[in-house]
């Protein structure tokens, strides 16, 4: 109901002040940490550290122990193997509440009786009477950090009258208001649509570079963890397939899991014979020193251009449907009989037809041995 | 929840829905109603009309039976305080742990509702007499429990108590748990999470099952007179007064005390109703 207002206040910060006494960031890490349900590995031996004040993402398909991963470091899971720790400290058996972390939950979990200002009074409210603010103090915090979160004067109101995203800014707001030493958000923008998702995600990276938190979090959707994060961690059935920078991953995929994971790759097996690759009816050349034997070769659309010459290193694909996408067009191209098509990006101008044949060129080689 | 009259929108007394049946629904569910509990509830007005106004007054007002009145609604209420408190402790024993036998207790719930009231009453009777195996426990120290009003209470706390445990165990296993986890989260004791974050949110679901305890207790009878003694002014319920003036051939004098009865409970249930409806509209939003 409030969604034309919201989408503009959540591009632009406010330039409140909000004192967080966090202290100086920490860094987080784990070592060796494991952890199984019953029947399965769902974090199995991660070794990670996150700097103090930086933004990671934990990137990986359903499955991969992301979640899982990040709830051990809350402490709502108990570890089966290795250490988590704090700063130096060793934090594997400190309960949750002492943690110090701040939590944010996919979906939002907010205390629905409570009035948002009560949500984010309620971690200082708990506290013991000895380290508990006055009420005033509580209620000048509480209405301070609605007005970091854009939610100025909401107070009152309770979560059922709320958007997904400002109930989403409640919950960062109650998880800030316990001065984190850390903050863990779990798919922080998964329930939300598309475009209040990429609002609230530049607003999420300014906010971060305004308080500096050391925050870890978790994403399905890797343009997500690429653009948000300043390191991204790659995760596939409970193992650190990679840990690097946005460039790294998408350019220097570590793993063949990497490699077919990000950047819409398609994945084709191929085989290797002194030094070149058969494909589509030609032959490019492999890395140097590459093995003879199977391999596997992942080819994104901006790899593959249109040849000019029928040369050395050109291959043939013959195109099977074509389709819009933004500002380009793709093309769907099968290389040979049996293998996956692939795709490849063309100006808009130029109109393809069915059953058309083109040469083309590879200007990217990821090309990982068969395992 | 108010809706903006629209200019130029002529008011209707049913807001449009997307939901076809209103009518058909509406109709049916209108006669249904007047046929099951109206009409019954008119004939005993009706009866009772014949006394005339101060003619209910007069037979409402007599110490007797203001007696009776007053044993049946303080230990019903009470009852149901009580039954609030150990229903959800049973409400959430029955959610929260897995135990064996818990499918068993979880049936045994439901007894209550399926015994002959007057068998639960004769059992009670026999468990809380002076020589029963729990009344010979406090006849030493001059406690007696059947045959007082204290006996007519832990007949009403047995007949309510699938009332709570039913409403709240649905709402209670509803629970996500990430709420309790968020509260943790943020340095909540166990003990808080408890009471600041999950009994708020049965409160809605517990004052409906506290109405239902309440208003079946008053209404209770079988049971009661079994282990009540049935002493005028000190254990006699209203119920059983009726019965009594029934037996007299006094119809009117039985439907009089009826429709105070029948008053009294319409207005603490619509007291309660409201009291939720106030509790729900913080959840769901105005």
């Amino acid at each position: 109901m409030q969604k034309a207002s919201q989408l503009h206040d959540v591009t632009e910060m406010g330039d409140t002040t909000v004192d967080l006494g966090k202290g100086e960031p920490i860094a987080i890490t784990a070592e060796g940490l494991a952890k199984s349900f019953p029947g399965v590995a769902a974090v199995n031996g991660i070794d990670l550290q996150v700097k103090p004040g930086e933004l990671m993402a934990l990137l990986g398909p359903s499955g991969s122990g992301k979640t899982t991963l990040l709830r051990l470091f809350a402490g709502l899971e108990t570890p089966t193997a290795g250490r988590i720790l704090f700063g130096d400290e060793d934090a594997t058996h400190l309960p949750v509440r002492e943690r110090r972390v701040g939590f944010m939950f996919q979906h939002y979990a907010l205390f629905k009786h409570m009035s948002v200002a009560e949500n984010v009074a309620y971690g200082l409210r708990v506290r013991p009477r000895r380290l508990r603010p006055s009420s005033a103090e509580i209620a000048k915090r509480a209405e301070e950090l609605l007005e970091l979160v854009q939610l100025p004067g909401l107070g009152r109101r309770y979560p059922a009258q709320l958007s997904g995203g400002q109930r989403q800014r409640v919950a960062l707001a109650r998880a800030l208001a316990v001065e984190p030493r850390v903050l863990l958000l779990d798919e922080p923008f998964g329930a939300l649509d598309a475009q209040v998702r990429r609002d609230l995600r530049r607003w999420l990276r300014e906010l971060h570079d305004r308080t500096g938190h050391t925050t870890l979090f978790v994403t399905h959707d890797q343009e997500e963890a690429l653009e948000l994060a300043d390191r991204v961690a790659i995760l596939n059935r409970g193992r650190l397939e990679q840990l690097g920078h946005a460039d790294d991953i998408l350019d220097h995929p570590a793993t063949p899991f990497v490699a077919g994971f990000v950047g819409d790759a398609i994945r084709l097996p191929v085989t290797v014979e002194a030094g070149w690759i058969s494909l589509g009816r030609g032959k490019v050349p492999a890395p140097f020193q590459f093995p003879s034997g199977p391999a596997e070769l992942f080819i994104r659309p901006s790899d593959l251009t249109l040849a000019h010459s029928t040369g050395h290193g050109t291959f043939m694909g013959k195109v099977v449907g074509t389709r819009r996408v933004g500002s380009a067009r793709r093309a769907e191209l099968v290389l040979e009989d049996g293998l996956p098509s692939v795709e490849v990006t063309l100006p808009l101008e130029h109109s393809v037809a069915k059953g058309e044949e083109l040469h083309l060129n590879l200007l990217t080689m990821r090309l990982f041995q068969a395992r | 929840m108010t809706v903006a009259p629209v200019m130029g929108q002529r008011f209707t007394f049913v807001r449009p829905s997307a939901l076809p049946g209103f009518g058909i629904t509406l109709g049916f569910a209108t006669t249904y109603l007047s046929l099951i509990v109206l009409l019954p509830l008119i004939v005993l007005v009706w009866r009772a009309s014949a006394l005339g106004f101060d003619g209910i007054w007069q037979v409402a007002t007599t110490p007797r039976v203001l007696a009776a009145l007053e044993v049946s609604f303080v230990t019903s209420a009470l009852a149901a305080l009580l039954n609030a408190v150990f229903g959800t402790l049973v409400a959430w024993v029955l959610v929260r742990y897995d135990f064996p036998g818990r499918r068993l207790l979880d049936a045994a719930v439901d007894l209550p509702f399926a015994l002959p009231t007057a068998v639960a009453g004769i059992a009670l009777a026999a468990l809380y007499a002076p020589n029963g195996w729990i009344g010979a426990l406090f006849a030493p120290w001059g406690i007696k429990i059947a045959f007082t009003p204290a006996g007519i209470f832990i007949a009403l706390v047995f007949i309510g108590l699938p009332f709570v445990v039913r409403t709240v165990q649905p709402v209670l296993q509803d629970f996500e748990c990430e709420v309790e986890e968020a509260s943790a989260t943020l340095g909540a004791t166990r003990m808080q999470t408890v009471f600041r974050v999950v009994l708020p949110a049965l409160v809605p679901a517990l004052v409906t099952g506290v109405a239902l305890a309440f208003a079946r207790a008053v209404g209770e009878y079988g049971s009661v007179i079994f282990i009540a003694g049935n002493i005028p002014f000190v254990s006699e319920i209203a119920p059983l007064l009726i019965v009594t003036r029934l037996e007299e051939f006094d119809y009117a004098g039985a439907s009089a005390i009826a429709v105070v009865m029948l008053t009294i409970s319409f207005v603490a249930l619509l007291i309660i109703n409201s009291v939720q409806a106030l509790s729900r509209r913080r959840y769901e939003g105005a």
